[in-house]
């Protein structure tokens, strides 16, 4: 069966140097990597250790400096700027901690922008489904700064989907969010995963994140240190649903002090 | 990606830093009204000089003495004395010159005139009694030059307005007696203002017999024996036939002075003076239309300037249309668009403001000149293109650095 369909992401013996003037930092230095479509994985690792660095050539915005990397089965290191481009718009969605939306953009325009350079037609038709995906459809003409943490967040999972890809990329997703939130963009991630077959990669630092999926990876010093399979991955809508209920026990037994 | 979203995107950014972008286009607002206000004075000018030679008559010929020089521009007036007052009277042969109507005579000189107390130095030329209708002098008071004058040599004078109203503020000048270089006239005629439509200098003349003139006020003899003109008039009979005109008398006269080599004469039309002095204009024209081209291209500068410091502050932005698939092209003609639209609206704006100052100085007077502005569909294409092209053209730097950004450093870019 693996041999029907290749894996999404192949990675051999990736390397990637910086340069600050004369000084070489090596920041990956051989990673080797296979994830299956529709597989969700996290990565951890101490900072410094590489993770954004990898995230960033997974999602075509950086080239490695070598080793091989095939996404959905076709090599991608060899590609212009212009090519690495057209692939990130078509199969790759990507988050930052940041959210890096366009300030000045209402919610429907942000998420728009993709298709936008697609060409695609029905935009906001289709901004609209991606935004109603994940809970904004009521946010369309708010500004990012409109908006909390969360739904900002929510708005640039929008756009990370909104043109079908086969990856989302999430590089520290709940990194500038509290526990709620941050589980609530788990749901997200673990719905489309469950539901629309996409692939999911996201780096956190916290533990109990990284355990909504069943494989992690750890990072350190550039190389892929160990790998930890998950037995029960957490559900994050179930997580969810109990805190309702918690918090509906504890308002009623607050209540009931006064009687 | 397509025009209409980059207009988009450009009239938004623009919206976002209004005092910004009203400063930027500011540079290119003022280059495109220095064009359009210099430009249409200038042309306005021409305009003026066209139309006043042209109503002294367009099928005027002028016979000068002195070889032709070339592009039509003669040596100094009267540097060599080679027309004589036979040489007038021969061109007067219907049938060797068809194409001729009326000649007419002049022998130009200064003076000092002299009434009462009063006294101006004017130009005093003296004519034959076919002057007016040639040159299209109409009298006001009293009657011109008779032919009866010119042979007898009659010490008559007729003042052009300005002379008449300088010599006599408070009288008639008509019956009145003058002194020119100490000879006394007496005044049978005072001419009508030609005002606005001439060149500015025919009201300020005295006007005597061609004969009393070359006889009493100058006495030069030319070469030929024969008494010495300064200028033969010619009116042909209509404008089709000025070339064969100027061929006739060229004809005539090179057999009158025996011309072997060079003409010892210059026939020009009003056509040519015309050309002459649409080139002197137009180089006028262009002078100052380069000089406020300068200022659009300050302006320009501007652009540049301030695009480029866009660039930099929306670096991020730059970054996050990459990361979801912005390409060179997009980039680069989203910043191209904005550029061109910044300086677009600022040549419209510009192009207004041109229109309106030209139409405000139209009115006004310059050394007692009315100043006269001509904005023409040429001037103002010329504006609103030059200034797309400058927009354009100073985008480019910036807009080619923003599209080569690379995804990462620019996501990353505080
Ligand atoms: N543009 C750059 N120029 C030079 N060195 C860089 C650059 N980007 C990253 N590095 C270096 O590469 C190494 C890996 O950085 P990376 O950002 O991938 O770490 P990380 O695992 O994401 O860390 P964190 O958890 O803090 O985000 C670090 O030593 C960093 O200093
Ligand atoms: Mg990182």
């Amino acid at each position: 069966m693996a041999d029907a369909t290749p894996p999404v992401i192949q990675i051999q013996d990736l390397t990637k140097t910086y340069y600050i003037g004369d000084l070489a930092v090596p920041a990956l230095r051989g990673v080797d990597l296979t994830i299956q479509r529709g597989e969700m994985v996290a990565i951890m690792g101490p900072s410094g250790s590489g993770k954004s660095t990898l995230m960033n050539i997974i999602g075509c915005l950086d080239t490695p400096t070598s080793g091989a990397y095939a996404l959905d089965g076709a090599d991608v290191s060899g590609l212009s700027d212009d090519q690495l481009a057209e692939i990130r718009n078509r199969k790759i969605g990507f988050v930052f901690q940041s959210f890096n939306l366009l300030a000045r953009t209402s919610a429907l325009g942000n998420v728009e922008l993709p298709l936008v350079y697609a060409g695609a037609p029905d935009r906001r038709q289709r901004a609209i489904q991606a935004l109603d995906r994940v809970g904004l459809g009521d946010r369309i003409n708010h500004r990012p700064n409109e908006l909390s943490g969360g739904q900002q967040q929510r708005v640039a999972i929008a756009r990370a989907i909104v043109n079908h890809p086969a990856i989302l990329l999430a590089d520290e997703p709940t990194g500038a969010l509290d526990s709620r939130t941050s589980e609530e963009i788990m749901a997200i991630f673990q719905s489309l995963n469950r539901e629309e077959g996409i692939t999911v990669i996201f780096v956190t630092h916290e533990q109990e994140i990284a355990h909504h999926t069943r494989r992690v990876i750890y990072i350190r010093d550039g190389v892929v240190q160990q790998e930890e399979g998950v037995e029960a991955p957490i559900d994050a809508a179930t997580l969810l649903a109990h805190r309702v209920a918690l918090e509906l026990e504890s308002e009623e037994s607050t209540s009931e002090v006064p009687a | 990606m397509n025009l209409r979203q980059n207009l988009g995107i450009a009239l938004e950014s623009l919206r976002a830093n209004k005092l910004r972008s009203a400063l930027t286009m500011l540079g290119i607002i003022i280059g495109v009204a220095a064009v359009i206000v210099l430009m249409s004075i200038g042309s306005g000018t021409q305009a003026t000089v066209v139309s006043r030679i042209s109503s002294l008559g367009s099928n005027l010929v002028f016979v000068r003495p002195g070889a032709p020089q070339q592009g039509g521009v003669r040596q100094a007036q009267g540097s060599a004395a080679t027309l004589t007052m036979e040489d007038a009277e021969a061109l007067n042969d219907p049938a060797r010159a068809p194409s001729i109507a009326l000649v007419a005579p002049e022998f130009s000189t200064g003076g000092q005139v002299v009434a009462g107390n009063r006294n101006v130095s004017s130009r005093v030329v003296g004519v034959t009694e076919l002057y007016p209708d040639v040159r299209n002098y109409t009298v006001s008071e009293g009657e011109f030059i008779g032919k009866q004058n010119v042979d007898a040599r009659s010490l008559v004078a007729v003042l052009g307005s300005n002379v008449a109203a300088n010599l006599f503020p408070d009288s008639t000048a008509l019956g009145a007696s003058i002194k020119i270089n100490r000879q006394q006239f007496r005044v049978i005629g005072v001419l009508a203002s030609k005002g606005g439509t001439g060149l500015g200098f025919e009201d300020d003349v005295v006007m005597v017999p061609i004969s009393t003139a070359m006889t009493r006020l100058a006495s030069q003899r030319s070469v030929q024996g024969g008494r010495s003109v300064s200028v033969i008039n010619v009116q042909v009979v209509n404008e089709q036939e000025i070339d064969e005109a100027k061929e006739q008398i060229a004809q005539i006269l090179r057999e009158r002075h025996r011309v072997t080599g060079e003409d010892d004469f210059t026939v020009t039309s009003q056509e040519d003076t015309l050309s002459t002095l649409t080139q002197v204009t137009g180089v006028f024209t262009a002078f100052l239309g380069s000089i406020a081209g300068i200022s659009l291209l300050v302006g320009g500068i501007g652009i540049m300037n301030i695009m480029l410091v866009s660039v930099t502050e929306r670096t991020r932005e730059i970054g996050i249309r990459k990361a979801v698939g912005a390409k060179r092209r997009d980039i680069l003609s989203q910043f191209l668009v904005e550029a061109t639209v910044m300086s677009v609206l600022g040549g419209g704006t510009g192009l207004a403001i041109g229109i309106l100052i030209s139409r405000l100085v139209s009115g006004m007077t310059l050394n007692g000149q009315p100043l006269v502005t001509v904005v023409s569909p040429e001037i103002v294409a010329l504006a609103v293109t030059v200034s797309a092209a400058v927009g354009l053209f100073f985008g480019i730097y910036p807009a080619t650095r923003a599209s080569r950004l690379h995804p990462i450093e620019a996501l990353r870019y505080e």
